[in-house]
């Protein structure tokens, strides 16, 4: 799976839990899911979820404290899958 | 007194008693809860919703399922924890199906769908004592440190 793939396959997860008031143009690679995007806690579990059960691996704490950017989330999926 | 384990979630919610809408749990597990509660005639929302016409509120029913369904079950789940946590409700989406009078008994089964990353999600179901379907549907909670 290529690196533009996993990111297309985040992007793809992250617009589903985007406040109302963001919209899925705003998603960038380096864009803060909690700041820039206005993702709660909440749905940065389901995200985590999301990923775990797309690209089939198994993410930990460490990783859902790396997980802040799309970017980071390609770079923790890519040591996994 | 001795209070068993189910006795003693409920003795250690955080609720005041007219906000406490869960009377006892029947069962608790890892992966599901079962409580009851019944609606008192002299609860105090009666008198408003409706004027003449006392009805239980959805927003109430919707606190007794995530009282029972997040709150005891996320408690059970968090025993082995050293200090008691904070759960905040965080969504829902509940159907309702029939209304609930005074004094009617309410059965809540939820089952959990995960507990990770301090996130609980359960799907939750209401029956009243006649085993009719009041609610149903899906609520997560998160654990807050404090």
């Amino acid at each position: 799976m290529t690196t533009t793939e996993i990111k297309d396959q985040l992007f793809s997860i992250v617009k589903v839990y985007l406040p109302q008031d963001v919209d899925a143009s705003a998603i960038t690679a380096d864009s803060h899911l909690m700041k820039d995007l206005g993702i709660n806690s909440a749905h940065l579990v389901d995200i985590a979820l999301d990923v775990e059960d797309a690209f089939d691996i198994m993410l930990d704490e460490k990783d859902m404290e790396a997980m802040q950017t799309v970017d980071a989330a390609v770079t923790i999926v890519k040591g996994k899958v | 007194m001795i209070l068993d384990e189910l006795d003693k979630i409920v003795a250690n919610l955080p609720y005041g008693d007219g906000f406490k809408f869960v009377d006892q749990l029947l069962e608790i597990s890892e992966d599901h809860v079962i409580g009851v509660y019944r609606f008192r005639k002299s609860e105090y929302f009666y008198k408003h919703h409706f004027i003449h016409q006392p009805v239980t509120p959805g927003v109430i029913l919707t606190e007794c399922m995530a009282q029972i369904g997040l709150v005891c079950l996320g408690s059970y789940l968090t025993k082995a924890l050293p200090e008691k946590p904070q759960f905040v409700f965080t969504e829902n989406h509940i159907q309702f199906l029939d209304v609930v009078k005074p004094e009617t008994t309410v059965i809540v089964t939820a089952k959990k769908e995960y507990y990770r990353f301090n996130k609980l999600k359960v799907v939750v179901q209401m029956l009243d004592e006649q085993e009719r379907k009041i609610a149903e549907g899906a609520m997560s909670g998160m654990l807050v440190n404090t």
